[in-house]
């Protein structure tokens, strides 16, 4: 059995954007996603972290097929899912799972939770009625729910319990791969810790591979043992957990962990924080050649902004898309902004 | 005398479902100048807190006793005049989602000026002026000309800036502001931090951060309250809280983070959920999640004591002082494996 | 916006189309003759077969359609009244300010109800008026139009004689024993009421679940947190936005209600639009319905557009965009 469950190449995702009295003509396009590749390795946790418009819900779905990418390939379990119908698709889809966001919005108010968690082991057709009933009470069990709540309506449980209720749901049809949009966003401090244990645990006992979404580097790190830095459609950044933040070779990841607030007033104190100007771009007009030139406190006129950054390799599966790398962490905002020497060429 | 001293509020909302004690005997106190972050999950209380204080509430349904006092008067008991010359003049308030805290179909010249205009009297032309000025104060490019625009041609980020413009514009002595970075990115929650604590320097507003974000209150605040199901469960300067917490909730909170400097294998986990504030829990009402409870939490509810040897800590749990000792030893050695970020 | 409206006319001159044949189609699919009921019951075959031919239904339904539309775009004329040989426009043209007199007087009429009341009900929601207005909307979307007319022509109209029972006179010429705005007025109160009460309880409930939905906005909790007074929320805050959608259901329900409210005219015998697409359908009388049925659509079209274009223009979101 090949150790990559999912590949990525060079994925893309274009919405269109039409223009036109009577017949309508694409005149441009949001590319939600623009040239993302990875590989997700069995049991392990892919972290994929980015700011708002980067596109990396729009992957997650382009992943399961939830949309159609518009080029590239997925390739799961050895298999190129790309451009495979529906039809096709479907047996695929015990395989593949995922988790939402917002535990309010992602189960249906109208019916039980029973329902809701064994609803893809009966379109699976994957036991009778009662066995069905008995591996949804044991699901409950695993995550924590009280298994005699199989009668219960969504409503009745908290944001927390609604969250395990999702996870239930993705585990029951013992799927391969989770993929966790945002999972612990909507919830509070201490429920997120339960959540994030969880899944944790059930990794182990079941050996899934997780890619995980957030925007969180705390709970990203947490979890991962790889980790994705996605900016307005591409991937800035890739490395190993510790490479990533011990290391950060991308001027943008440098940014995004200077900029998480440390609850450890000293070190708050001491340390000088990179605060980067401007807004996050849109991704209909994304900046030319390196999307990050307008806001990197590295960019050099005449390099980043016309030629586009080559994928540099820092040793260990560790690869940023930069023309002028960080060379050490930490570092403040001026020394951020001190280059050394020419571009590296690709 | 205190800016603003809050004793012993509480506030309580009539439903259909009976009374929901959203805030219950809630005291604490800030200076001029000062920045005080509240912090706690949702549903402690401390959004409505600030609510009550600004007269924000439903009157019909809410039922308020305890003292606000403001530069020495109880705002609890002002007449609904007094209120509205103090709201948007000495005390402001910005929300969290500024998406939907900006009126759609107003040009922000004329939700600014309404600021103004409403406390100042000055023409037009000068209330244009001074919106201006307060738009380059926090950071729009293009101020003159942006004021002419709504709110939809505005980011996230830049609609907070406008919605802290809007609330400095009168130059209040007070800035409350509830969860101002939560629904904005990151790089930008660090821009708006980065903002309001210049702003503070430069207009000398005291500022009540509220927040469920303990990163964010260790950046900014001075002096930090916990809440708990509508009560404050421990008060102290922000070093203090976070070198020697002295309540096991405020354990809980700091062990169930992930911190980008420390790896631990398992998270803190709380037990349990928050309790429904229509029913309590009688005695403290962190026991039925507490590791360390014993007999006398369930009967008895803790006072806010001072810690011994520091009567700026503030902190409402019977443990001994002994067990606490040991339990912040612990925290710290568990978070300060790894090294400097 | 240049854009958008271009478009929109388009789709507006296809509806156009649409409209006229399917009005064609019915009514070639409807087993009437109108040509026997042109010359009368006891007419001969071949005086029948004689209408027919003037009227011109024994040529193919196609080429009576194009012929319709030659005469429509070439000489803007209708044709002529099957039953009366009348002409089409003019028979339109006096019917039509009939119906916007009982149209517009209805809307201001029922504005007039439906603002105040939906607004005070938001504002105390399950108050007593709260609730009476909630009945007063059950009442009056739940009673037929007819009988609400039926009822006030006879309790108002004949037991107490307070106005007139039917009729309908003319704002500016005096004929057939009245005239000018007073008696104009006058006749046309119970119409205007019994045609403004269906739709202001529609409105009272509308406008009051928008302005109850915006008083939660979060701008709206901003304006008060800046210290305005209550009155100044409410105008400037509250009402500007949840207003917004009521501008546009008037102008669709002002450009349906143009194409003639049959029920109130029929029962108070005013000689509007609605009379008149009665009696042209009884009467078989092709010219005539469609005449009416094209009218209708202009305006219906008319305020679409309209309102489209002024929601446009009012929502800056939608402006600037």
């Amino acid at each position: 059995m090949p150790e990559e469950l999912l590949v990525v190449e060079d994925l893309k995702k274009h919405f269109p954007i039409t223009r036109g009295i009577i017949f309508q003509k694409q005149v441009a396009s949001v590319k939600a996603v623009d040239g993302v590749s990875f590989t997700v390795n069995r049991g392990e946790t892919l972290g994929v972290v980015g700011e708002s418009g980067c596109g990396k819900s729009t992957m997650a779905r382009c992943i399961m097929r939830l949309l159609d990418p518009t080029g590239g390939k997925v390739i799961f379990d050895g298999r190129d899912i790309t451009s495979i119908s529906q039809a096709e698709m479907r047996p695929i889809r015990r395989e593949m799972m995922m988790i939402f966001q917002d535990p309010y919005a992602s189960l249906n108010p109208r019916k039980r939770v029973g329902f809701i968690i064994g609803e893809a082991l009966e379109v699976n057709k994957m036991g009778s009625g009662s066995e069905i009933k008995r591996r949804v009470q044991e699901l409950l069990d695993i995550v924590g729910l009280n298994p005699e709540h199989y009668n219960r309506f969504p409503h009745e449980f908290s944001g927390g319990q609604r969250q395990r209720i999702g996870v239930a749901r993705a585990l029951a049809v013992n799927p391969k791969l989770i993929v966790c949009d945002e999972p612990v966003s909507a919830l509070d401090v201490s429920v997120q810790a339960q959540v994030l244990n969880l899944l944790k645990d059930l990794q182990d006992e079941f050996n899934l591979t997780y890619v995980f979404i957030a925007h969180d580097l705390n709970v990203v790190r947490h979890i991962s043992n790889r980790v994705m830095v996605m900016y307005l459609g591409s991937v800035s950044e890739s490395a190993g957990r510790d490479d990533l933040y011990n290391e950060p070779k991308h001027p943008y990841t440098g940014a995004l962990l200077s900029a998480v607030p440390v609850p450890d007033p000293e070190l708050g104190r001491q340390r000088k924080r990179i605060v980067l100007e401007g807004d996050v771009p849109s991704p209909i007009n994304p900046p030319s050649a390196c999307r990050f030139h307008p806001r990197c406190p590295r960019f050099h006129e005449g390099v980043c902004d016309v030629i586009d950054p080559p994928v540099r390799e820092f040793g260990q599966e560790h690869t940023a898309a930069c023309h002028y790398p960080l060379e050490g962490w930490p570092l403040t905002e001026e020394q951020m902004r001190r280059r050394s020497g020419e571009p590296v060429a690709s | 005398m205190a800016l603003l001293e809050v004793r012993d509020l509480k506030t309580h909302f009539r439903t259909d479902d009976g009374i929901v004690k959203a805030v219950d005997g809630v005291s604490f106190s800030i200076e001029k100048g000062k920045t005080l972050g509240i912090v706690g999950e949702s549903g402690c209380g401390k959004s409505v807190t600030c609510l009550t204080i600004m007269g924000l509430n439903n009157a019909k349904s809410t039922t308020t006793t305890g003292e606000a006092l403001f530069k020495g008067e109880n705002l609890l008991e002002a007449s609904g005049k007094r209120l509205r010359d103090i709201r948007g003049n000495d005390i402001a308030m910005i929300f969290q989602d500024p998406m939907t805290s900006l009126n759609p179909v107003h040009k922000i010249g004329d939700q600014l000026g309404e600021a103004i205009l409403l406390h100042r009297d000055v023409t037009r032309r000068q209330a244009r002026a001074r919106s201006t000025e307060l738009l380059k104060a926090v950071g729009i490019p293009h101020a003159e000309r942006r004021l002419d625009d709504f709110p939809h041609q505005f980011s996230g980020g830049m609609r907070q800036r406008v919605m802290i413009a809007m609330a400095l514009v009168n130059d209040p002595d007070l800035l409350i502001a509830d969860e101002p970075t939560t629904a904005l990115d990151v790089t930008t929650q660090a821009q708006i931090l980065n903002l309001m604590d210049r702003l503070q320097e430069e207009f000398g507003s005291a500022i009540i951060m509220i927040t469920h974000d303990l990163g964010v209150v260790a950046e900014i605040a001075d002096d930090i309250v916990v809440m708990y199901a509508a009560k404050v469960v421990e008060q102290a300067p922000v070093d203090d809280l976070f070198k020697r917490p002295h309540h096991p909730y405020t354990w809980g909170l700091l062990g169930s983070l992930p911190r980008l400097n420390a790896d631990v294998e398992r998270l803190v986990q709380i037990p349990g959920s928050p309790p429904s504030l229509l029913n309590p829990p009688r005695g403290c009402r962190f026991n039925p999640r507490c590791s360390y409870v014993f007999e006398r939490c369930k009967s008895e509810e803790p006072g806010l004591e001072p810690v011994p040897d520091d009567h700026e800590h503030l902190q409402a749990c019977f443990l001994d002082e002994a067990t606490k000792e040991l339990e912040n030893r612990k925290l710290q050695a568990g978070s300060l494996a790894g090294g400097p970020m | 916006m240049f854009r958008y409206l271009i478009r929109r006319l388009l789709w507006a001159g296809v509806l156009f189309i649409a409209v006229t044949v399917v009005t064609y189609v019915i009514f070639f699919i409807i087993p009437a003759d109108p040509a026997r009921l042109a010359v009368g019951q006891r007419a001969t075959p071949e005086t029948v077969a004689r209408a027919r031919h003037f009227l011109g239904l024994d040529k193919p339904v196609p080429v009576q359609y194009a012929l319709f539309m030659k005469r429509l775009v070439l000489h803007h004329s209708l044709g002529r009244s099957f039953t009366n040989r009348q002409d089409v426009n003019k028979v339109i043209l006096q019917a039509a300010p009939v119906t916007a007199s009982l149209v517009i007087g209805g809307v201001i009429l029922w504005m007039a109800i439906a603002i105040p009341i939906g607004i005070l009900s938001a504002l105390r929601p399950r108050s007593l008026l709260d609730r009476m207005s909630m009945m007063f909307v059950l009442i009056g979307i739940s009673a037929p139009v007819v009988w609400i007319g039926l009822i006030l022509q006879y309790f108002i109209g004949y037991k107490l004689g307070w106005t007139p029972n039917a009729g309908y006179c003319d704002l500016l010429n005096t004929q057939g024993g009245c005239g000018g705005p007073v008696d104009w007025a006058y006749h046309l109160i119970l119409p205007w009421t019994t045609f403004a009460i269906l739709f202001a309880a529609i409105y009272v409930r509308m406008i009051r679940a928008n302005v109850m939905d915006t008083m939660n906005e979060d701008y709206v909790r901003t304006a008060r947190a800046k210290g305005a007074p209550e009155t100044q929320v409410m105008r400037s805050h509250v009402l500007r936005n949840a207003m917004l959608p009521v501008v546009t259901m008037l102008g669709m329900d002002i450009g349906i209600a143009l194409g003639g409210a049959l029920f109130t005219e029929t029962v108070f015998g005013l000689p509007g639009l609605g009379k008149l697409a009665v009696t042209s359908i009884e009467g078989v009388d092709l010219p005539m319905i469609e005449g009416v049925v094209i009218f209708s659509t202009l305006c219906i079209i008319v305020f679409n557009v309209a309102v489209d274009l002024l929601y446009a223009w009012i929502d800056p979101r939608i402006r600037l965009s």
